[in-house]
């Protein structure tokens, strides 16, 4: 029974808090926490390592600053130069200052819109997608952690969540051993 | 010193003694009830208003926009007075959302969804005009920088009108992301409340699949802040853009160095004012009160205050360069004293007065927390924001560099048609937003519940700062029991409590039963047969003919009564009748009273 987990429902994300510090502090493994909202810190209290979607919004930005220098630069000065208003179109640095607004929105538009693309991708967010939280409560009001039951004793652990304040817990069988 | 703490000073910005269950049972009740016959009234006239502009569009296309009052010398007017209003309006929304984001303010939580709201619906709204003003809008791809049949002529990416394209898709476009992303958590919570596999279907597709896992939530919050230090130079820089669209010309009244930071301004001044409009009516139909308080609205006022100071003082700098030029032309440019006392001197003080003057009186704090005057103010100030437009347009047009040419601008049923039609259209969105999404990021209330919320600020000044925060919440069994596999599971809250059973006399059960009789109609009313007139309790979920006639025995007849309920009556209601079977929390009573009671 390798694969079996323990659901611990709490009521409150400060009870939540400490109990997961508490279950960390223990080694027990937590797989997972499923909360109505961000618990300020849980993050930090499960281990988690910080998230490098910053960084790939900086990469994105990037990638749409550099289009737009490169489409600025082939549309209006290799490709169709035009004296606009007095202002030839002859180089790219003498005319750069006109093009910062499409290049400002350009960056804009690739940083913010890629990387909500990488987070819907890395949280498996999408339409049609099956909501995978295991109690329905934990939109509404309920804290849920699962922990990895691996070759701890299920009693033993159990009386160990009720002593961090869980209000329900159950055993989940891993299917494929019944 | 706890966690939670915030200083007492600070009034709650979430009233009553909720619940995190409270928080969700209020924000999804306007979507899980009926409408009322208000919400028809007002959408039916908003669908009238929608479609009489698509007529007028259509006649505008059909035709050409010959059909638009314009003349030889005032060649832009409504159309684009409308379409800077609008993007005008969309402003707020990102601001609340990005700039307050960043900026750490707990209030922005219980508006942010709703401006956002306003913002999409507002520029879609603004996209028409310049989509109109083509001509050919099926030709409105021309503005894409596409290779095309020209041998590759390019669009002309220094004129500022290209510029608007892009800024204001990519304002468009990032808001909406932006809103949807953090409509997720909130639809997964309407999601799992549905009842009807229906609803439970649309909001699962809407929702993404959103299960609110620990990584999730990080990567959620990490989002929300890069894209809030995204938006905020983005809402900056779409005014900026729409008023280069002036700046850069040669008109006098138009080429003006301030136009930049004075549009900005003046967007946010004129979208907070459309926000108050919107939130006050909603918080009212959709009784959020305790979510959004005189407190949100007085910092909206003291943000119209600042916004508004800065377009004031832009007014005053306008008129004086206009004086200080010298030149003969800037003496008609529409802050200017020909401005105020010629033809269009009416359109010259309705700006003055509605967007200098009245606003003004919001310094008085009594004013300012006053949701009338507000209201009015909102009103009036959206006006003087649409006339700050045409004044800019047609003022300065009007009279220009040869007098033989100077003209008045007369709208056609056309213009007028259309720009009743954009208003028709954003309230059809607004109403249909009302009643199919949350319209509080419930999420983000319920993490400044405990640090603002009135019930916790009340516990921490009767017990202290250290005092414990965790919520003692009512528990019932999951329904389909997933605890079973553990042989000592406890549930200490539904271990049925048998009263009387420790010996005591049938007297002193009947006393207590009278006392929490007294004590749960003290909490939600008494019915007085004389004056009211009863409900039909049976038509809540749950209560059945044996369920109401126990009621009434209690005394409670209305679904007034019954809204007023909270967990702690129906635990009353459990104790008072012996042999109670009703799941109240789980049925949410007191959502489907309120419900009913409005819907009479």
């Amino acid at each position: 029974m390798a694969a079996n987990k323990i659901h611990a429902i709490y009521t409150d994300d400060d009870l939540l808090l400490q109990a997961v510090k508490q279950t960390h502090s223990k080694e027990y493994e937590i797989s997972e926490v499923y909360t109505p909202f961000p618990v300020h810190g849980l993050d930090e209290a499960m281990g988690l390592k910080p998230t490098r979607l910053a960084i790939t919004a900086f990469l994105y930005g990037l990638v749409g600053l550099s289009l737009a220098v490169w489409m600025m630069n082939y549309m209006m000065i290799m490709d169709w130069p035009q004296n606009i208003g007095g202002k030839p179109s002859f180089s790219f640095h003498q005319n750069m200052p006109a093009f910062i607004p499409i290049m400002f929105e350009m960056t804009v538009f690739f940083a913010g819109h890629l990387m909500v693309i990488t987070f819907y991708m890395r949280s498996r967010l999408w339409p049609f997608k099956k909501a995978e939280n295991p109690d329905i409560r934990t939109t509404d009001d309920r804290f849920l952690m699962e922990i990895e039951v691996a070759d701890h004793n299920v009693d033993e652990l159990a009386k160990f969540l009720y002593d961090t304040g869980a209000s329900e817990i159950s055993l989940i069988k891993n299917e494929e051993d019944i | 010193m706890s966690s939670h703490y915030e200083a007492p000073i600070r009034e709650p910005l979430v009233l009553g003694d909720k619940s995190y269950h409270d928080i969700s049972r209020e924000i999804a009740a306007p979507i899980e009830g009926k409408a009322n016959k208000s919400w028809w009234i007002v959408f039916t006239i908003s669908l009238v208003a929608f479609l009489w502009g698509v007529g007028c569009i259509i006649y505008v296309i059909s035709t050409g926009i010959g059909v638009w009052g314009l003349n030889k010398t005032i060649g832009w007017a409504w159309d684009i007075t409308n379409f800077v209003w609008w993007v005008g309006i969309g402003h707020a929304g990102t601001l609340i959302s990005a700039v307050l984001l960043l900026f750490r303010q707990k209030w922005r939580m219980a508006v942010n969804r709703s401006a956002e709201a306003m913002t999409i619906f507002a520029v879609v709204q603004a996209g028409l005009f310049p989509l109109i003003h083509m001509g050919r809008p099926w030709l409105a791809y021309w503005v894409l920088p596409i290779p095309n049949q020209f041998g590759s002529l390019w669009v002309n990416f220094n004129s500022p009108l290209l510029w608007d394209v892009f800024a204001i898709s990519t304002y468009l476009s990032i808001s909406l992301v932006f809103w949807w992303t953090g409509l997720l958590p909130d639809f997964a919570m309407i999601r799992d409340r549905a009842k009807t596999p229906f609803q439970k279907k649309i909001y699962g597709i809407l929702s993404f699949g959103w299960s609110g896992r620990a990584k999730d939530w990080q990567r959620f919050e990490e989002v929300s802040l890069v894209l809030a230090g995204l938006a905020t130079p983005l809402v900056l820089s779409v005014h900026t853009i729409v008023s280069f669209d002036f700046a850069t010309s040669v008109v006098p009244g138009w080429h003006s160095t301030i136009y930049p930071p004075y549009f900005v301004a003046g967007a946010i001044f004129s979208g907070f004012a459309m926000v108050q409009t919107l939130l006050i009516i909603m918080r009212k139909v959709l009784h959020l009160e305790d979510y959004i308080t005189v407190l949100h609205i007085e910092y909206m006022n003291q943000v119209i205050l600042l916004t508004g100071g800065i377009v004031g003082v832009a007014y005053i700098i306008e008129y004086f360069i206009g004086w200080y030029t010298g030149m003969p032309y800037e003496n008609y440019v529409y802050l200017s004293f020909g401005a105020a006392t010629g033809p269009y001197w009416w359109a010259f003080w309705a700006l003055i007065i509605c967007n200098m003057v009245v606003p003004l009186t919001l310094w008085v704090k009594k004013y300012r927390r006053n949701i009338v005057w507000t209201f009015i103010v909102s009103i009036i100030i959206n006006i003087g924001m649409w006339f700050e437009r045409f004044d800019i347009i047609v003022i300065d047009l009007s009279k220009d560099r040869l007098p033989s040419s100077w003209a008045m601008f007369q709208p056609t049923f056309v213009d007028i048609g259309t720009f009743i039609g954009t208003i028709g259209f954003f309230f059809v969105l607004f109403l249909l937003y009302a009643r199919t999404f949350p319209v509080i990021a419930q999420a983000e209330v319920k993490t400044i519940l405990k640090s603002s919320g009135e019930g916790y600020k009340r516990l921490r000044a009767k017990h202290g700062d250290d005092v414990s925060h965790a919520q003692n919440v009512e528990s019932y069994p999951a329904d389909a029991g997933p605890a079973a596999n553990i042989s000592y599971k406890r549930f200490e809250n539904v271990i049925p409590y048998e009263r009387g059973a420790a010996g005591s006399s049938t007297s002193d059960i009947a006393q207590a039963r009278e006392a929490k009789i007294n004590q749960l109609l003290d909490s939600v009313g008494r019915f007085d047969g004389a004056i009211q007139t009863q409900d039909d309790l049976q038509r809540i979920k749950g209560i059945g003919p044996v369920l109401e006639q126990q009621l009434h025995q209690i005394g409670i007849f209305t679904f007034d009564q019954v809204s007023r309920m909270t967990t702690k009556e129906y635990q009353l209601i459990k104790d008072i009748i012996s042999d109670f079977a009703g799941s109240p929390d789980r049925d949410d009573w007191a959502a489907q009273a309120l419900m009913l009671k409005n819907e009479k």
